[in-house]
């Protein structure tokens, strides 16, 4: 079952940055392998070989977040071009499943990241705030697969949420103050009674590689 | 809170007073006559003979009273009305509810009843029979637990609900009928002539789970969504399940003497076991579909929309039970399977009539159950045997306590959010009993059961166990464990977040490489999607669940807006002076730019207030007209709407001064309600000046 590209002192270090188990990483190398036809890094292009992710509204979005750089934890921004496998692990660990040995201040920071993650998901352009422009692509996109809504419509969805969005992380405001932008502060506090944690997980239990992904 | 209450207390009381010489009526009346009215059937021709054959000893009788002609439906009626008046009693009391589930006051209420009938000696109406139960009360109880059940938390948790309710129903019903079977050959007790056969009858009755009042206590505290989900799910598989093993068993005594039993009878019964589940799922899916169709041709005919939802889903049942298949099973699947297709067919009026009128044939139903439930309690076949009913009561606790541990620690493996011991305790002590067992019970036939008084005795010990000492302490239960709670707030934004979060967990698994039930349920919408909603579906507008809960939103809110536009545009003038002054000063682009966000913030008041007026060049306007249109035509009723009841699968009204996601400009203190009345757009002035104010966001 040995892939030749995984050294056991290095999955190690793997497995204790991201938290997977050997299981998991070997599992996860093997489609990092089909996905990259064998190449040590996957560019956006090898994205386009998973069929299923054709129909995905947000399709754009989630290759993007694999790209982007404030998810693989490195300090500039932007976009990378290529992500190697360590990187794919990265992102793949913002939706690991919680552990029942976590203590407060794991859990609290486990969350924070996974919510990071999904800012960074909202806020394109970087720079910290979701503006209501921002706000009304990510609607768009989302309900984009579905043909006979307007744009009309996903526009409106999104000013009435950022209206809402407002009225909980601000309160009252000033007769002529602005809301800018959801800030990740506030993000935090809209998230407040939610749990990220219990929804944002994928099961990295049974992973049988489909051989029709090609 | 002093006054109305009062009031209402006194109109209470009056009217109990009333009922009350009501029912004395009849109870006087039947003392007066012969206690020969054996057949309860109405007594027209020999009562009415007998007055005209005395007419010929006596006077013409200007008054007569006929009570037998009238007793059965008067005494229902009576029944009825009297629960009713208890329930009104009870939550106007505000301390109640919180103290003790419905339930109990239901139980007492028949209890009074039976104490009553028991006391005048008088023949309770036979409202129980096999036929009548099964046929007439049975369905709109298991209809509306269908019809209001909330789907998409149910699909997610769909496998582990059908690993505990079928294997939790089975250990249950084996658990508790071997262990009492065990006891029952202890000499000591008396009890060696209830053979194997009957335990497991008796077991798989009693394991037959009633969570109402426990569902009650969950709704109040807000507990986490999974653990609402388990105990409702358990609840409506369960009831099919149980009945299904109450036939089968009830075959096995027919057919054979227990000695004749051999292991082909019992795979017969397995199998049997799963051709009447699957079978009535399947029947209830088919009929959904069939009905979803009918409404879809109905615009013309409204007024019959409802009758075809209820006839179907009744016809589901009784087809199902024709041919021994679990009707109960057949009519939830058909409830679940309709619900979604005929909400959207249907005209509001429809949807209305046919939740409230669900509602109320479920409760009758309930209420009859439990006042019947009373009468027995309080009457003569009863027969006491301290070993049976006391270890009836242990092992039901017992066995339901290990089922709930041993099942949920197999599937919390395959769970990636498993239930903490915390949730399994509450879980295993919320199974109380409640009118399925007492009626399964009490149906029991004679010929076969000798003993079916120990069988209805101990039932009813369980039942006033269960419901009244756990359905009283639940509640604490659950508040001092401090369950994980659930945020219901319902809002645009966590919508979104969800959408989101579902697709993206979604295309994650696809680039992982496998498979999940996220996966199959994208795949069912769009086959839904494509086939099934053109098919279905009367103007085949596939509509997102994001977008109905953002129309209904907005229209709360336009109402909103529309009552209080009067006293806003008066005000309005004054900060119109002070802003222009202040924007003159301000006209930077970046400015200007905020002012435009700003502005589009503002759409929903501009689009109700300012039909005319477009200073700054709003990115989107055009949807006043349709607006206004609303606002003018259904104005009245949707407030109704509004404020009575929505599709919240939580089943109580959201408070609609409690979600306002958007302010009125001016900060006033709480708007007034008003009366609906129409409010002409185009003449307000005030109007203009809208799209200048700068946002005014307040919280709620």
């Amino acid at each position: 079952m040995g892939s030749a590209h995984s050294v056991p002192a290095e999955m190690r270090a793997l497995a204790d940055r991201t938290g997977f188990t050997s299981e998991q990483i070997e599992h996860l190398h093997r489609r990092f392998r089909q996905l990259s036809r064998d190449q040590l890094t996957i560019r956006k292009e090898n994205f386009d070989s998973i069929p299923d992710l054709e129909f995905n509204p947000i399709r754009a979005k989630i290759v993007h977040a694999f790209f982007d750089k404030r998810n693989l934890r490195q300090e500039s921004s932007g976009l990378a071009d290529e992500i190697n496998f360590e990187d794919f692990l990265t992102i793949m660990s913002y939706f690991r499943p919680i552990e029942m040995n976590m203590d407060e201040e794991q859990l609290d920071r486990f969350r924070k990241e996974k919510l990071k993650f999904l800012f960074h998901m909202y806020d394109s352009d970087h720079d910290g705030k979701i503006t209501l422009q921002e706000y009304r692509n990510v609607v768009e996109e989302l309900l984009s697969g579905n043909p006979h809504l307007e744009k009309e419509s996903a526009r409106s969805i999104a000013d009435g949420a950022m209206m809402e969005a407002a009225s909980i992380c601000v309160g009252q405001m000033g007769p002529d103050q602005v809301y800018e932008g959801i800030t990740f502060e506030d993000f935090l506090k809209m998230w407040q009674g939610i749990d990220i944690e219990t929804k944002m997980h994928v099961r990295f239990l049974n992973m049988e590689t489909i051989a029709h992904c090609y | 809170m002093g006054s109305p209450a009062l009031t209402h207390a006194k109109l209470l009381n009056w009217l109990l007073l009333l009922l009350l010489t009501l029912l004395c009526l009849p109870a006087a009346a039947y003392l007066d006559e012969p206690k020969s009215s054996s057949s309860l059937l109405p007594h027209y021709e020999p009562g009415h003979e007998d007055a005209v054959g005395s007419l010929q000893e006596k006077r013409l009788q200007v008054f007569t009273v006929d009570y037998n002609y009238v007793q059965i439906p008067y005494e229902v009626t009576l029944w009825i009305l009297l629960a009713s008046l208890a329930k009104i009693g009870f939550h106007l009391y505000h301390r109640l509810p919180r103290l003790m589930p419905e339930s109990c006051i239901l139980i007492a209420i028949g209890a009074l009843v039976g104490a009553i009938i028991f006391g005048t000696d008088h023949k309770s109406p036979p409202v129980m029979n096999t036929s009548i139960y099964f046929l007439y009360l049975l369905p709109p109880i298991v209809l509306e637990e269908g019809y209001f059940m909330p789907t998409r938390p149910f699909f997610e948790n769909f496998g582990s609900i059908l690993w505990w309710s079928v294997l939790g129903s089975l250990l249950n019903s084996f658990g508790i009928g071997l262990s009492l079977y065990g006891v029952c050959q202890i000499e000591a007790f008396g009890l060696t002539d209830l053979n194997l056969l009957q335990n497991l009858l008796f077991g798989s009755m009693i394991s037959a789970v009633d969570p109402v009042a426990a569902l009650e206590v969950f709704e109040e505290a807000s507990v986490n969504e999974q653990l609402y989900m388990m105990i409702f799910g358990e609840s409506l598989l369960n009831d099919g399940i149980t009945v299904v093993l109450y036939n089968i068993f009830i075959a096995f005594t027919q057919m054979h003497r227990y000695e004749e039993i051999e292991s082909i009878d019992i795979l017969a019964g397995f199998a049997r076991f799963f051709v009447v589940g699957l079978g009535g799922m399947l029947f209830g899916i088919v009929f959904g579909f069939v009905s979803a169709l009918m409404t879809r041709f109905t615009h013309n005919v409204s007024a019959i929309e409802p009758l075809l939802v209820f006839m179907f889903s009744y016809l589901s049942y009784l087809s199902a039970e024709t041919l021994y298949i679990s009707g109960i099973l057949a009519m939830t699947a058909c409830a679940v399977t309709m619900k979604k297709y005929v909400e959207e067919n249907v005209s509001q009026n429809s949807y209305t009539t046919i939740k409230y009128f669900m509602k109320m044939l479920g409760s009758v139903s309930e209420t009859l159950i439990f006042v019947f439930m009373g009468v027995s309690t309080v009457g003569k076949n009863h027969e006491w045997n301290w070993a049976f009913i006391c270890f009836t009561l242990l092992f039901c606790l017992i066995w339901r306590a290990l089922s709930v541990f041993a099942l949920f620690y197999i599937s919390n493996k395959f769970r990636t959010y498993p239930f903490t011991v915390k949730d399994q305790l509450i879980i295993s002590y919320s199974g109380l009993r409640g009118a399925s067992s007492f009626s399964l019970a009490f149906l029991l036939p004679v010929n076969l059961f000798p003993r079916k008084n120990l069988f209805i005795t101990a039932t009813l010990v369980v039942i006033y166990f269960t419901v009244f000492i756990q359905g009283i302490t639940i509640g604490p239960l659950v508040r001092y464990l401090d369950v994980k709670k659930t945020n219901k707030k319902e809002s645009i934004n966590e919508e979104i977040h969800m959408r989101l979060m579902d697709h993206f967990k979604a295309g994650i698994e696809d680039v992982c490489g496998h498979w999940s039930h996220y996966q199959l349920r994208d795949k069912f919408k769009k086959f839904d999607n494509k086939y099934l909603k053109k098919i279905l579906i009367r103007e085949h507008q596939p509509k997102s669940s994001l977008v109905s809960l953002y129309k209904k939103m907005e229209i709360k809110l336009a109402i909103e807006m529309a009552e209080n536009a009067m006293e806003i545009s008066k005000s309005s003038t004054a900060s119109l002076q002070s802003c222009r002054n202040r924007r003159v000063h301000r006209l930077s682009p970046a400015e200007v730019e905020s002012m435009r966000n700003v502005l589009t913030h503002n759409l929903y008041q501009v689009r109700q207030r300012a039909p005319s007026y477009n200073r700054h060049n709003l990115p989107t306007n055009t949807r006043e007209k349709q607006a206004q249109e609303i606002l003018i035509r259904r104005q009245h009723s949707l407030r109704q709407s509004c404020r009575k009841g929505n599709s919240l699968p939580w089943g109580r009204p959201a408070s609609t001064t409690g979600t306002r996601y958007l302010s009125l400009p001016q900060g006033h203190g709480q708007p007034t309600w008003r009366k609906a009345r129409h409010v002409t757009f185009t003449a307000l002035q005030g109007g203009r000046s809208r799209s200048d104010t700068p946002n005014v966001i307040k919280a709620p």
